[in-house]
């Protein structure tokens, strides 16, 4: 699954990203926010219009980004729903 | 004698550095430009423990030492002593996040390296607490081979004990430390280094962040939270007329006081209308709105020290994508509500150059507050107080509608430059949405004085320059009697060429003389008409003193819609082209800002003067 696809409040953890997909600044700013191999991730907002953006919970901090951006990242939900 | 040793200060942005500043340093700030480039250099001194003074200068925030902007490039160049007209530090203060240790860890182990000595402030350790953190200060200090000092800047807790860290690494100022280029540390390596850290140092009990997920479940609702948005802006700009009424009445009294009292002192003639026509009227035409600029400035201080803004530029992304931007853009844009010189500078966020170019050349289309007075003169001249709705007066409605018109056109234009100047992908969007805070009083104090200290300056430097220019051109030569003084002066002969250009937009002669001198600043406009039309009432008995009433008797409604629309588009700020040109380093683009916004302004003046006049207004 990726991450653009993930359920709201439904944790998984990043399995990996493809980096290829990304503009050299994006995937740079995207590993400094965070981004990285077995991080755990949750969608926690959508935005208002085709619900675009997305708010991410990544590690610590919630970073807004777009939804094309986020089809770079595949993850694999959490099993059981923790939260 | 050795200059006060150099202290920066350094950290991920949001992870509270400006509060630290101001904890560091109160009011004692200086806030300057580093030469050639137009990021500023926010300084400010302080005494360490053993009273030592030295200098505090608070670097741009950013996440790494590899630039992404002219902002995070100041902060590598700084810390490396490659920046031009700033000394190599004798000491860095990394600021870290307690409650987002495993990211911020990653800088600061980036700066670490360098070889500077370090202390480091882990902030925010109320927040971190209440989160359910527990940060081990002595394993995490042992980690990192630097000593780790907690504090809550916003509470000014723990400076004593920074002070004192700072004594210990900071040398007399003479030995120079050579700093290293940045080690070539990939960002993976060093992040999972930073989070085996983090991990180490920290025991957690819970994962809440429990009042900003409360708070954004409302204010990034899908529906309520752009209604949200939408009330919030609309509040601000009623707020700035509802709020200000008072203050102004004050201030007005004060001008009036004078004016009188010099009339009574000094005898008819050329002193006396210098004071009271040119100096009394002109300049205190323009301190009169400070209220409302002051108001202005609080609301977007306060929502951007809440965080709040962040929200905002998240749920405008949509539709900035829509126009070819980023939410990103959004910020800057609205910091061009209270002056579009910080929002042109706040820009520099931006990382994509096209991005940035498009949002430079819409940002003076944002109502700024300098045309807030020009507004205000003309909406209590020409539109009825009455009131269309609970709470929703006709005036602050036309004013909402003349903000609608700026962001509309804004839209428009980038849309347009979008797709041809400044063409190409668009550069997504990526925000870190910091924890919201409550403001603390006294940042805000501190930026709203600021903000009333450059616009005080303003109206006492160039303001009344122009003004008392403006009132010699008009006062000399004297005309003959019989003749009419404000054509027969200089300023009225110059304007009656500009006047055959802007009457086909239904501008008069006072008009075209006021907004000559209105290029220094828009505000400028309101002085100009309070000269000229104290000067053409002359020495008479003043049946009405104010501007506002002399000009309900003197201009047509269509005349005076075309006024305010000229001044939603004119770029008449010299200032902010300056800003432009700096900012883009040449001459083409604010030309081209200047050539288009006039072209906006002058057709959009036209239509309205000739649509109100064919509807008979």
């Amino acid at each position: 699954m990726r991450l653009n696809e993930l359920p709201p409040h439904e944790a998984a953890t990043i399995r990996v990203i493809d980096w290829s997909l990304l503009k050299t600044s994006e995937a740079r700013r995207m590993r400094e926010l965070g981004f990285d191999e077995g991080v755990r991730v949750e969608t926690l907002h959508r935005g208002p219009v085709g619900m675009d953006p997305i708010a991410c919970r990544v590690g610590r901090m919630t970073i807004a980004l777009r939804r094309a951006t986020a089809a770079a990242v595949s993850v694999d939900p959490f099993p059981m729903a923790a939260e | 004698m050795n200059p006060a040793p150099l202290v920066a200060l350094v950290g991920n942005p949001n992870a509270g550095k400006s509060a630290l500043f101001n904890a560091l340093t109160g009011a004692r700030q200086k806030v300057g430009n580093y030469p050639g480039v137009t990021v500023e250099r926010k300084s400010g001194r302080m005494a360490l423990a053993d009273g030592r003074p030295v200098e505090l200068v608070d670097l741009p925030g950013t996440y790494s030492l590899d630039p992404a902007s002219p902002d995070e490039q100041v902060t590598r160049d700084v810390v490396v002593g490659r920046q031009e007209g700033e000394r190599l530090p004798s000491a860095l203060v990394v600021v870290l996040d307690a409650t987002n240790l495993d990211n911020h860890l990653r800088f600061a182990l980036q700066l670490i390296a360098l070889g500077l000595p370090v202390v480091v402030a882990l902030n925010m350790v109320d927040m971190a607490k209440r989160d359910g953190l527990t940060i081990d200060v002595a394993a995490l200090s042992e980690a990192l081979g630097v000593p780790v000092v907690e504090t809550v800047a916003v509470r000014r807790q723990g400076m004593d004990a920074l002070k004192t860290a700072l004594a210990t690494i900071v040398g007399d100022g003479t030995r120079t430390v050579r700093a290293g280029s940045p080690p070539e540390h990939d960002i993976v390596t060093l992040q999972r280094r930073a989070r085996a850290i983090a991990v180490a140092a920290t025991s957690e009990e819970s994962l809440q962040r429990r009042w900003t997920h409360r708070l954004d479940a409302v204010a990034l609702h899908p529906i309520v939270g752009p209604i949200l948005l939408a009330v919030i802006l609309f509040v601000m700009f009623q707020a700035v007329f509802a709020w200000s009424e008072a203050p102004i009445g004050w201030i007005e009294e004060a001008f009036v006081k004078m004016q009188d009292a010099i009339g009574t002192v000094l005898p008819a003639g050329i002193l006396r209308s210098l004071l009271v026509d040119g100096l009394i009227a002109g300049v205190g035409s323009v301190v009169v709105f400070l209220p409302q600029i002051l108001i202005l400035f609080l609301f977007i201080l306060l929502l951007e020290a809440s965080g709040y803004m962040v929200r905002a530029a998240f749920l405008m992304d949509r539709v900035m994508a829509g126009v070819g931007l980023s939410g990103r853009a959004f910020i800057p844009l609205l910091s061009s509500f209270a002056c579009a010189i910080p929002g042109i500078m706040a820009t520099r966020t931006i990382d994509d150059p096209k991005d940035r170019l498009t949002t430079i050349l819409i940002a003076p289309l944002m109502t700024c507050s300098a045309r807030l007075p020009v507004y205000a003169v003309i909406i209590g001249a020409f539109i009825p107080a009455r009131s269309v709705g609970p709470g929703i007066g006709l005036q602050g409605l036309v004013l909402f509608g003349l903000y609608v018109t700026g962001i509309v056109a804004a839209m428009v234009a980038a849309l347009v430059i979008r797709r041809t100047v400044a063409r190409g992908e668009s550069a997504g969007f990526m925000m870190e949405m910091p924890r919201y805070q409550m403001p603390v009083l006294r940042d805000v104090a501190i930026g709203l004085m600021q903000r009333a200290w450059i616009f005080l300056h303003r109206a006492g430097t160039l303001i009344l320059f122009a003004t008392l220019l403006l009132w010699a051109l008009l006062t000399f030569p004297q005309s003959p009697t019989g003749q009419d003084q404000v054509r027969y002066s200089a300023a009225g002969r110059i304007a009656e060429g500009l006047e055959t250009i802007v009457k086909p937009i239904g501008f008069n002669h006072e008009i075209a003389l006021a907004i000559i001198p209105a290029m220094a600043a828009r505000e400028v406009a309101v002085s100009a008409l309070a000269t000229v039309y104290a000067i053409e009432s002359g020495d008479e008995v003043q049946t009405e003193r104010s501007l506002v009433g002399r000009l309900r008797g003197r201009w047509s409604l269509p005349t005076a819609l075309a006024f305010l629309m000229w001044f939603v588009f004119a770029p008449q700020c010299l200032s902010t082209i300056a800003v432009i040109r700096r900012e883009t380093n040449g001459w083409k683009w604010p030309l081209f800002a200047l050539g288009y916004l006039f072209v906006l302004a002058y057709v959009a003046a036209g239509v309205t003067f000739w649509a109100a006049t064919a509807l008979g207004l």
